[in-house]
């Protein structure tokens, strides 16, 4: 909807009206809902006053699922219906998924992204994530009373485009609106910058159940200028836990392939209880009963240190590559964030610390911080406080390229690239008389095809025959603020051109969600009525406000016929509001929305104008 | 000032090559807490789209004026000497005779020790030619002189590009 009020800085368009705006942290061990209340943002509860949520759903039949703490509880008892960790599998084919023979579920390889066997039917990893993010939406609205108006859901930095759609499908499916999927390091950054009004250069090391990110930051005044970011999205604390695993087997002579299902939820919860364990205690008890055999000794911390030293290097591999990339050195890192509650190892402080030479920010709690970064931009995003000083400029975290002649990629937009942005590299036919071109968007940092991740394929047709090489056909690559891709090929002498939206392969369509959505959340028929009668009028009366503060600051900038169109429009909605039901109100506001774009958009050209002209004078 | 006004113009700075660094920096974050689409997310699509067309615009400018080469490019051009570094290979002699030796010295050099002093050398070529270009732009205003060196340093650049593959490829 194209809504015409331009407010100026410090503006709220609406003051009355106050949306409730929530930041989900979306982790592979637990997840938190956070927002903002009073100007301070805080994690809610559920109602038996725990902020986190263990990232466990369990289908108990065909009907019934368990979410959360009941879930983890049956975890051991019922491992191939109790999926944990499912964030690893997001966006995810068979062939990504490294550790398949320690999951104990049973996955089923589809096109794009793999499904899980339940005694529920065939779940998709989007349709268990949805019931965690609905989970934390119905904590929300039971604590506000409200509804939700829309929701910042974290990603790792490092998620490709795969796995960030999956995760806006997911959050869709849960019947949640994203105002942006924003990255966890960045968001984590978020709660410590406005809590400490810190400048500077801060490298955020993001060490969680399933994923590791660092990000180098820059702030400035409440600008958040993210300079690179780098990491592993198949490296966190489970690695830890399984490298246990496999360090205790070893020692105990036991083979990986006699374990049952039931074997291995055991001392995947063995091990993760010996790790937490381990943050206080220099050893601990490590006691399993297998199927075949006992497994019980005493487990040293530095057995646990030497066992998994391997990731704790590979985390620093990044971080190094991540200053390189920054062009900086360790020295001019100002400080050091830890996020994920896998930075309560030890071994991963102690290294932390002695690579920076400086002693890591701990002051927020490693597991809420992103949770409350996210809080603050929905908070932000909702337009409740339009006047607050916090712009985040953030980047691309993989390249993004197309195919060329003999399997090679060729990059447009460069890791890294600050969005949004739009990038465009001229190419030619190869062949005469060439009439089409097909192209492959691809993104990832190596040369050849078949070690990138396939976007899209669409093909340039209509190309007038010429010789080889006469074409010019400009591919313009343009990434958006949300760091979602379009494409677009045009041949320059001809005009002709194709435009791509890019969605993963695996992308649910609208049908499919909708489908899903009926399934899961059925409302009662009234209810709905009547709720969509007073929605539609609400948005009508806003449009109409909008539209009439519009046209006293720049009627203007229209034709008398415009304008005569605009007011005829106007009298289409009041009339609707009066007599109509809710289908009609909604049908003549989008009337007055579609035929007003033209109109908001000069607005907008003028008033940025206006303001960046304004920058320039101010400076002089 | 429109989408189409030159990168100086949008930043409100003076056409000429020397720079100074923060300020870019500093004009570009004002420019996009003015014009970022986030500014303006209650305000619909046209909003957006007119809102993302300048944070483009201003990212586009900030990636050109913030890097010297492209900067020294993008003058050039708009000074009617563009650079054509496909059709048009013009460069100083005395720079051809110079990366001929780096090249030899790069395939001669089995250790990270030898290849950073080639990275030291070519970072000093790198560093004398930019304060030439500097001259040429500001002082002389030759754009076609420039332009020759302009072309000179895009070679050392790719060089440096593959002096650091090489070394990562050693470190690992």
């Amino acid at each position: 909807m194209a809504l015409l009020q331009i407010s100026e800085p410090g503006q709220t368009p609406d003051p009355h009206a106050r949306r409730i705006a929530i930041g989900i942290d979306l982790g592979t061990t637990h997840s938190l809902v956070a927002s903002v209340r009073s100007g301070v943002a805080e994690c809610l509860p559920d109602d038996e006053g725990r902020v986190l949520l263990p990232s466990v759903v369990r289908y108990v039949d065909a009907e019934k699922r368990q979410i959360g703490f009941d879930a983890l509880a049956a975890q051991v008892d019922d491992p191939s219906n109790t999926i944990s960790s499912v964030k690893r599998l997001m966006g995810r084919g068979i062939n990504d998924i490294g550790e398949r023979a320690q999951l104990p579920y049973e996955l089923i390889d589809k096109p794009g992204m793999v499904t899980l066997q339940t005694v529920a039917g065939e779940k998709s990893p989007v349709e268990i994530s949805a019931e965690i993010l609905a989970t934390l939406r119905f904590r929300a609205e039971d604590t506000f009373d409200d509804d939700i108006y829309g929701a910042v859901i974290t990603v790792p930095a490092y998620f490709d485009d795969a796995q960030r759609q999956a995760t806006k499908d997911a959050a869709q499916l849960a019947g949640l609106s994203v105002l942006r999927l924003i990255n966890e390091p960045t968001a984590a950054a978020i709660a410590y910058g406005l809590d400490n009004g810190s400048e500077g250069t801060y490298a955020i090391y993001d060490l969680g159940g399933g994923t590791f990110d660092i990000s180098i930051l820059r702030l400035t005044q409440g600008v958040f200028e993210v300079v690179t970011t780098g990491g592993d999205s198949a490296l966190g604390g489970d690695d830890y836990d399984r490298a246990l695993v496999e360090w205790v087997l070893a020692k105990a002579g036991v083979a990986a392939d006699t374990l049952t299902p039931t074997d291995k939820a055991a001392l995947q919860r063995a091990a993760r209880f010996s790790k937490e364990a381990l943050s206080s205690n220099i050893s601990v008890p490590f006691s399993v009963q297998l199927a075949k055999a006992l497994v019980n000794f005493e487990l040293k911390a530095e057995d646990f240190e030497t066992a998994t030293a391997h990731l704790t290097q590979r985390t620093l591999t990044a971080v190094r590559k991540a200053l390189r990339d920054a062009r900086l050195t360790k020295d001019a890192i100002d400080g050091v964030v830890l996020v994920g509650g896998s930075t309560r190892m030890p071994q991963v402080r102690k290294a932390v610390t002695s690579f920076f030479g400086k002693e890591p920010l701990i002051n927020l709690n490693p597991d809420e911080v992103v949770a409350l970064g996210a809080a603050i931009s929905a908070n932000q995003l909702s337009g409740n406080n339009s006047g607050a000083d916090l712009l985040l400029l953030d980047v691309i975290p993989l390249s993004l390229g197309i195919e060329t002649m003999g399997g090679l990629v060729e990059r447009i937009v460069p890791r890294n690239q600050t969005i949004p942005t739009a990038m465009a590299q001229d190419f030619t036919t190869y062949k005469d008389g060439q009439t089409a071109l097909a192209l492959h968007v691809l993104q990832g940092e190596r040369d050849l095809v078949v070690d990138c991740r396939s976007l899209a394929r669409f093909e340039l047709r209509g190309i007038p025959p010429m010789v080889a090489g006469a074409a010019r056909i400009r591919v313009t690559f343009t990434v958006d603020a949300d760091g979602l891709l379009s494409v677009n090929a045009k041949e320059q002498v001809s005009g002709v051109e194709a435009t791509i939206d890019v969605k993963p392969s695996y992308g649910l369509s609208d049908n499919e969600i909708a489908r899903m959505l009926q399934d899961s959340f059925s409302t009662a028929q009234q209810d709905m009525q009547s709720r969509a009668l007073a929605e539609a009028r609400v948005d009508a009366d806003r449009m109409l406000l909008a539209t009439r503060s519009a046209l006293a600051l720049d009627a203007d900038l229209l034709s008398p016929n415009e304008r005569a169109e605009i007011d005829s429009m106007m009298a289409g909605v009041e009339d609707a509001t009066k007599h109509g039901d809710a289908a009609t109100i909604e049908t003549a506001t989008k009337a007055l929305a579609d035929g007003t774009e033209a109109f908001a958009a000069e607005r907008m050209n003028r008033g940025i104008q206006k303001a960046l002209s304004g920058k320039n004078i101010e400076a002089i | 000032m429109n989408l189409q006004s030159t990168d100086f113009e949008l930043f409100g700075i003076p056409a000429q090559f020397a720079q100074d660094r923060a300020l870019l920096d500093a004009k570009w974050k004002d420019l996009q807490r003015e014009a970022h689409p986030d500014k303006f997310v209650a305000q619909g699509a046209a909003a957006q789209r007119v809102a993302m067309q300048w944070s483009v615009r201003i990212n586009e400018a900030y990636q050109r004026l913030k890097d010297p080469l492209k900067r020294a490019t993008y003058l050039c051009e708009i000074n009617g000497a563009p650079v054509n570094a496909e059709n048009n290979t013009a460069m100083p002699t005395d720079f051809l005779i110079q990366q001929m030796a780096w090249r030899e010295a790069l395939d001669d050099a089995k250790t990270v020790e030898k290849m950073d002093k080639i990275a030291v050398q070519s970072n000093e070529y790198a560093r004398v030619t930019l304060s030439k270009i500097e001259h040429l732009i500001d002082v002389k205003q030759n754009f076609i002189a420039a332009v020759e060196q302009v072309r000179a340093l895009m070679f050392v650049e790719r060089f440096q590009a593959e002096v650091e593959a090489r070394i990562d490829q050693l470190g690992q």
